[in-house]
């Protein structure tokens, strides 16, 4: 090998390196100043920055046609990009949405903003594994760092109970993972994607290589919390505080479906008939889930827990399709459900009275007199999550629609459409909550940032005209690129 | 053209949100005062747009016109399209001409103006759209987009139960539509294209037709609403206030028959002359079962939206008739229902506003009180009965003659729900107007403003010159019916060999 390819290679693994050194650098610097607050005062903005930095370098300084590094292990391609874009992005904004919230908490610490940076690379890795080693690598690196994000509030019994439960279940999961990696290599006698392709295309299906297919779809299916191993998101998303909430909800799920994603279509993609059986199974179930778990919660972020279990199902219908034209729907349904999730939890966080935050459904009431601003980028965003037509949420949902019968799918798109009017009862509960009722609570005005980002959120959720079509146009060529 | 008068209304309430957002709190007392006067102005502009559409449009022309394109989506086969033809110019008319009414009619609303006029707006946009989209998807997001505003309507402003009345109405109403949805995906599928105007020229094969037609059915069936899926209306209009009963049934209601027009009869015609005696045989039902149910009730607006689903089966049954006189006669009729409907839920209005009770109980003897008044539901009462010289009396006959001339039987059912409606009609009109004025609360109620006025004279003169002049509507509908009709007949003997 001799130094220009070298150096082709990691030009491809550059957002990575940009990311990884800057972590450690930023970590090496919060650790020499004296003064805590100060710290996490300065390495915030820097972090944002790095992530934007990264996002840019992903998209600018990567060579377009993108490639494999480091023997196959790595792989770069429009999927990697538009994800890792995405998840960079979807951070950098999880962690302004933070700022604030850790200084009125007195939780400001700059580890947070580190952590968030390395959980980005782990999720960047991911989406770039072509391997079950760096597979393995990047869901390890980003759920560590999420473990410890889980629990950032030691002092609260609730932050630390989710972090341990988050921990111990995320373990378990990683070894059904691995497990299954292992029965994989075992069966297949290789690590790389590529060979694992090959070999899965040839002749008869043996019954190990099947269970092991099984055994990762469920590690991964824990991640992107679908039924049945979403036993730990309610629990996790109420304990945590906020912010890392609505980071948990964005950019992981963003990452662990791409992921699966990539695994289902590229080396087991001529096993479609296998595991599209499973996921079918477990699709339904999460939509089932979602739509009748969420219905009697009171907690608003319990709340977007079974919810987000319920768009996961939704996003499994449109792997289940098995297509290029599933893979670009799930990309544009994912990338609609965060800009829609961004901008509810941007109203969650300003869920704050002089008393301290609240986070029960009913102290939204009568939001429409008391912040009409926030009151009608939630009902936006509500509609929007729940796929309601005006709203940029319908064109995932309808995308996803599309691709499934196109795939000669027609139960699943109709089970869809069934649990999604279900669920459509608990988005109307939040809208009946703010609108119908009068003002019980006021709330204490959300900082600028966190104004500025939910609202743009919340008109981006109702312009469709601009939204919708340019990441429609982005999302459709990344989903077309790898197969 | 088209999208000018769409989209006017939506222009209207971005005033109203931006001057709300950007203003400071003393300043929100002017802002609720003059978002009547802005919604007015937005209306009335939108109305006269709406009358040059009228203009432009060529009646001799069966297919459709003013049709505008601007590429959206353009890879999926999807466009933003809009145009319209004869079955549709109207019922955009109908829909600017009433919402200005609404508007006034809401005059008195004191609660949170400023929402309640974008929300009007909103929805205001969203209906037109329906009648002008000539693309699926962009049908569907405004057929369904305009659950989101009317939701808020009943919600926010409604009476008591007004929570219940919302949640059902959404809920059910979206349960019917989604599976609409799915039937459109896969139509998409089929043909290549989400364009009306090619859909409508695509055959699909007579199996799939049924599923589809289906699909298209349960949605349609609920909006219009059809018996037995009827039980959400009654409880919307109740507990919906005034303006927001008015637009519910003069135009939310037609969406339903304007789709059968638009989907179900034109592009699958072997579905629909599969499934013809099914609807006739729900059409019967719903005109005699709810006009039985309508002379029981105590509540005048309960009475009034049954009556509604009892006219409304009588469209369906004008519209399967397939005969020219009876899809003509459906349309008059929902046109005609359309104003006097909407006149007779002002007309409760008016004294819902005064003793703030819809009990029929509570009142009688208002002639002695209110004498123009008395005059004026007394002329809506008999329009709604269908007495010849109104509006009412042109669509009944004409779909109850259209009907006859296929189904003797559904005819004569149809018939005795026409008895029925004088029988509920008129027996509310002598509870609530004539006999003595024995409740002592009635004794100081005073007759109509100039408000009210302004708002009753137009349907008035809409409702007497559609009973003598009834080709002002037919002969703008008629080519395109000819057309559909045709097209259908065509299709049929196409299928049968």
């Amino acid at each position: 090998m001799n130094l220009s390819t070298l150096t082709a290679e990691y030009m491809l693994f550059a957002p990575e390196i940009v990311l990884a050194l800057g972590a450690m650098g930023l970590l090496m610097l919060g650790v020499f100043v004296r003064d805590q607050d100060k710290a996490a005062a300065f390495v915030a903005p820097l972090t944002a920055g790095l992530l934007v930095a990264a996002a840019l370098v992903a998209a600018l300084m990567v060579p377009g046609e993108g490639g494999q590094a480091f023997s196959g292990a790595f792989v770069f391609d429009p999927l990697a990009l538009f994800a890792k874009v995405a998840i960079f992005g979807a951070a950098a904004i999880a962690l302004l949405f933070a700022v604030p919230y850790l200084i009125a908490e007195r939780l400001a610490k700059f580890e947070y903003f580190v952590l968030i940076a390395l959980a980005a690379l782990g999720m960047s890795m991911m989406v770039s594994a072509n391997d079950l080693i760096s597979m393995y690598m990047g869901v390890e690196l980003q759920s560590l760092a999420l473990y410890v994000l889980a629990a950032f509030n030691r002092d609260s019994l609730r932050a630390s109970e989710a972090g341990l439960k988050y921990f111990v279940l995320g373990a378990l999961s990683s070894g059904l993972l691995l497990y299954g990696a292992s029965l994989v290599y075992g069966f297949t006698g290789a690590t790389g994607f590529n060979e694992i392709a090959i070999a899965s295309a040839s002749g008869e299906v043996s019954i190990g290589l099947l269970f092991g297919l099984v055994f990762m779809i469920c590690g991964l299916a824990f991640k992107v919390s679908a039924a049945p191993f979403h036993m730990w998101t309610p629990d996790v998303y109420e304990g945590s505080p906020t912010p890392v909430t609505a980071f948990f909800a964005t950019a992981p799920k963003l990452a662990a479906i791409v992921l699966l994603a990539r695994i289902l279509l590229e080396p087991f993609g001529a096993m479609t008939d296998q595991w599209q059986q499973v996921i079918t199974a477990i699709a339904i179930l999460s939509m089932a889930v979602g739509a009748f778990g969420a219905l009697t919660q009171n907690n608003i972020k319990r709340l977007m827990a079974y919810s987000s279990i319920g768009n996961m199902g939704y996003a499994l219908v449109a792997i289940a399709a098995g297509t290029a034209t599933g893979l670009w729907a799930l990309l544009a349904f994912m990338i609609l459900y965060i800009i829609s999730l961004i901008a509810a939890f941007g109203v969650m966080l300003s869920m704050r009275t002089s008393e301290g935050m609240v986070e029960q459904v009913e102290d939204l009431a009568g939001l429409a007199q008391s912040r009409p601003g926030l009151a009608w980028t939630m009902t936006g965003a509500m509609f929007s999550i729940g796929g309601l037509p005006f709203l940029v949420g319908f064109f995932g949902k309808l995308f996803i629609l599309y691709a499934a019968l196109q795939a000669g799918l027609v139960f699943l798109p109709i089970a869809l459409v069934l649990f999604s009017v279900v669920a459509a009862y608990y988005y109307l509960r939040i809208v009946r909550v703010m609108w119908f009722s009068d003002p019980v609570v006021t709330f204490i005005g959300p900082s600028a940032t966190t104004a500025v980002i939910t609202n743009v959120a919340g008109i981006a959720t109702a312009a469709l005209v601009i939204v919708a079509p340019v990441l429609f146009y982005l999302a459709q060529n990344s989903g077309f690129g790898p197969l | 053209m088209l999208s000018a008068v769409t989209f006017a209304p939506l222009a209207g309430a971005l005033v109203i949100i931006l001057f709300k957002m950007f203003s400071r709190a003393e300043d929100s007392a002017f802002i609720e005062k003059n978002a009547r006067g802005v919604a007015l102005l937005t209306t009335l502009v939108t109305f006269a747009l709406s009358i040059m559409v009228l203009i432009q449009f060529d009646p001799q022309n069966p297919g459709f016109q003013m049709v505008e394109y601007v590429p959206w989506f353009t890879e999926l086969g999807m466009g933003y399209r809009m145009g319209v033809d004869g079955l549709s110019v109207l019922f955009v008319l109908l829909t600017a001409f009433l919402m200005p009414i609404a508007i006034l009619a809401s005059w008195k609303v004191e609660k949170r103006v400023a929402d309640y006029m974008i929300a009007f707006l909103l929805l205001e946009t969203l209906m037109i759209g329906v009648f002008c989209a000539l693309d699926i998807v962009l049908f569907y997001i405004f057929f369904e987009g305009g659950l989101i505003p009317m939701f808020l309507i009943i919600g926010v402003w409604g009476g008591a139960n007004r929570v219940y009345a919302a949640f059902k109405f959404f809920l059910y109403t979206l349960l019917g539509s989604v599976l609409m949805l799915v039937a459109m995906v896969f139509m998409y599928l089929q043909a290549g294209t989400t364009n009306i105007e090619v859909l409508l020229a695509t055959p699909f094969a007579a199996e799939v037709q049924t599923w589809l037609w289906l699909a298209f059915f349960a949605s349609f069936a609920v909006k219009m609403p059809m018996w037995p899926v009827h039980t959400w209306l009654p409880d919307a209009h109740v507990e919906a206030p005034t303006a927001g009963s008015v637009i519910l049934a003069s135009v939310l209601l037609k969406m339903g028959g304007y789709g059968f027009l638009r989907f179900s009869i034109p592009m699958f015609p072997d579905a629909t002359a599969y499934f013809t005696p099914l609807v006739f045989t729900l059409s019967v039902i719903a005109i005699i079962y709810t006009s039985l149910v309508a002379f029981r009730q105590t509540d005048i607006k309960k009475l009034i939206a049954y009556s509604s689903i009892a006219h409304m089966g009588l469209v369906t049954m004008g519209l399967f008739a397939l005969t020219e006189l009876g899809v003509q006669g459906a349309i008059f009729q929902m046109l005609s229902h359309g104003i006097v409907a909407g006149a007779l839920f002002l007309a409760v209005g008016v004294i819902y506003d005064r003793m703030h009770t819809r009990e029929i109980a509570f009142y009688g003897g208002l002639v002695h009180r209110m004498p123009v008044y008395a005059a004026i539901l007394a002329l809506f009462s008999l329009a709604n009965i269908g007495l010849p010289g109104t509006s009412g009396f042109v669509g009944e006959i004409m779909a109850m003659i259209g009907t006859f001339q296929v189904s003797t039987w559904a005819a004569a059912g149809a018939a005795i729900g026409v008895i029925l409606s004088a029988v509920y009609m008129l027996t509310a009109y002598r509870n609530l107007v004539l006999g003595d004025l024995t409740n002592p609360k009635l004794a100081e109620i005073n007759d109509m403003n100039i408000r009210e006025w302004a708002i009753f004279m137009p349907l008035i003169i809409v409702t007497l010159v559609l009973g003598f002049f009834s080709t002002l509507i037919t002969d703008v509908t008629a080519a395109s019916v000819e057309q559909l009709l045709s097209n259908y007949q065509a299709a049929l003997a196409a299928s049968a060999q």
